[in-house]
């Protein structure tokens, strides 16, 4: 097998795996899991106050 | 005691990117008067356009973008992993290596010391320097990731870490050089003609793909979420948006050889994968400016969620015009003329600088334990200088560009060319001249910036406070 043969090849297995990537995706499995993941970024700050020690205060 | 989240290097890097961001935008002011009154170099050697040129380039893109994208991985990962940054040491010696590369970088270009490859100019010792920089870099995050406290990997880290990733890869690739001593400057790369273009390419466009684009995606897709209150308009898209990004970047460079000693099918080739590029830069904008749906009217009065669906929306708008640059008979009129350089401040002003001055007025005062900036009146302002000058600056490229691409292929009915070069250089002087102005517009948006960032770290209530890292849920 020479350089371009292989290439070709690869580049074919590639494009399988990026098929493959998008049904993953695309399966209701994934749902929860993507769910739970897009929430990630909402999550409220929560600060120890120096001032008072005990308290904590909340920020968005 | 709570475990806190490393908000130190956050903060340091943070606050370096809005002062990059002046610096940088100051040298692209000079230099665009420059072409507008070429007797602003005053006949010295390290003020002329073409030693400034790169300080420009190299100042916005690794010294602002970088300090941006440094600042919000840092932040993005930690949060979205629930744990501290890894190699807390590391992490701080990459922000002051950086510093030094900047620095290093500010004193050689105007000295003249350059490899001549765009975007890559600094000489060998100083990218030496940036591997190591970048090495530690990758420790600290994928570090960060390997000792997360959540199960999956969000997004926007897949992004990070294909930035940091690729472009390790590129900047080894490219600045593969043999100095000619180890005592001088001067290096010579390691390829030698068309294959010289063609790596110096692949880095280039690369270097628009995953610093420009995928770095600054990541950001999209943690600030965005943030910013509206509501999660990623769809999350599977995201992931696919992510793997075609990864498979089809890389093909892109020959677009930028068009007509050149490039064998003809490997531009062909380029062109094709640049057109196919299309398709995942346009699904994730989409789910960028999606992520608003139901939340449209906060636009109204939330400035930063303007600056960001407005990047965005520059993101598209670049992003369409970029393929359709690519196509070999529209770069047979656009190539080499002033519509590039519109196309790319579409790119990085519309899109790498907005957003990052979006997520930097959402991240700063939230890492000095503020909610808000000293004046959200003043963000609102800055958005609409930005936009105002963003605007003026690619309107009078486009048409610059085009009337050069179309006075240099005139020809009159025995073949002769209809027009001298310097009829197209007189033609072009009122559009330089708008162009300084549109620049100028923008970086005094940035002045804007830096006081309304100086009121609000220094204000009475704000101190340096890290965050919680959340409980592990039951």
């Amino acid at each position: 097998m020479d350089a371009i043969e292989f290439h070709s090849y690869w580049t074919l297995a590639l494009f399988v795996l990026f098929i493959a990537i998008v049904i993953w995706a695309w399966s209701s499995k994934r749902k929860t899991g993507f769910d739970a993941l897009a929430h990630l970024p909402l999550e409220e700050d929560k600060f120890v106050d120096k001032t008072t020690k005990s308290e904590e205060k909340d920020n968005v | 005691m709570q475990e806190t989240y490393n908000y130190k290097v956050v903060r340091q890097f943070s606050i370096m990117t809005v002062v990059w961001g002046i610096v940088g935008m100051l040298v692209g002011v000079i230099i665009a008067a420059q072409l507008a009154w070429p007797a602003l170099n005053f006949d010295l050697p390290w003020l002329t356009y073409s030693r400034l040129r790169p300080l420009h380039t190299n100042a916005v893109i690794f010294a602002f973008g970088g300090s941006a994208l440094f600042a919000t991985s840092y932040y993005i990962v930690q949060r979205t992993c629930h744990t501290k940054l890894f190699a807390p040491a590391l992490a701080a010696f990459t922000f002051w290596g950086w510093q030094l590369v900047i620095l290093l970088a500010a004193v050689t270009l105007p000295l003249g010391f350059s490899t001549a490859k765009e975007y890559a100019e600094l000489e060998w010792p100083i990218d030496l320097l940036i591997t190591l920089v970048w090495v530690s870099y990758a420790i600290v995050f994928f570090g960060t990731i390997a000792t997360r406290k959540i199960k999956h990997i969000y997004v926007a880290n897949w992004f990070l870490g294909a930035f940091i990733l690729t472009v390790a890869i590129l900047h080894l690739g490219n600045s593969a050089a043999l100095p000619v001593s180890l005592t001088g400057m001067k290096s010579y790369s390691a390829y030698a003609g068309v294959q010289d273009a063609m790596i110096q390419w692949w880095y280039g466009h690369n270097a628009v793909g995953f610093f420009l684009t995928a770095g600054f995606l990541g950001m999209m897709y943690y600030f965005m979420p943030k910013a509206a209150g509501r999660p990623v308009y769809s999350y599977r898209l995201s992931v696919v948006h992510f793997w075609a990004l990864a498979f089809t970047y890389i093909w892109a460079g020959p677009h930028h050889l068009h007509y050149t000693a490039l064998p003809d099918w490997t531009q062909s080739l380029g062109m094709i994968m640049s057109l196919i590029l299309l398709a995942p830069s346009w699904g994730g904008m989409i789910n960028g400016i999606m992520t608003l749906s139901g939340a449209w009217d906060k636009l109204r009065t939330d400035p930063i969620l303007k600056f960001l669906v407005v990047s965005i929306s520059f993101y598209g708008m670049s992003t369409f015009e970029g393929p359709m640059m690519s196509i070999k008979t529209v770069n047979a009129l656009s190539h080499y003329t002033d519509w590039t350089i519109g196309h790319v401040h579409s790119g990085a002003l519309g899109w790498v600088a907005m957003i990052s001055i979006g997520s930097m007025y959402f991240l700063i005062p939230r890492l000095f334990g503020k909610t808000e900036m000293y004046s959200v009146r003043l963000i609102e302002t800055h958005f609409w200088i930005s936009t105002l000058g963003v605007v003026l600056y690619i309107a009078s490229m486009w048409i610059s560009g085009v009337m050069q691409g179309l006075m240099w292929r005139a020809t009159n009915t025995d073949g002769t060319l209809t027009y001298s070069f310097i009829e197209t250089v007189t033609a072009m002087h009122p559009f330089y001249v708008a162009r300084t102005v549109g620049g100028l517009i923008f970086l005094s948006g940035m002045l804007l910036m830096a006081y309304n960032v100086w009121k609000t770290v220094t204000a009475d209530d704000a101190s340096a406070v890290d965050a919680i890292i959340p409980e592990p849920a039951h």
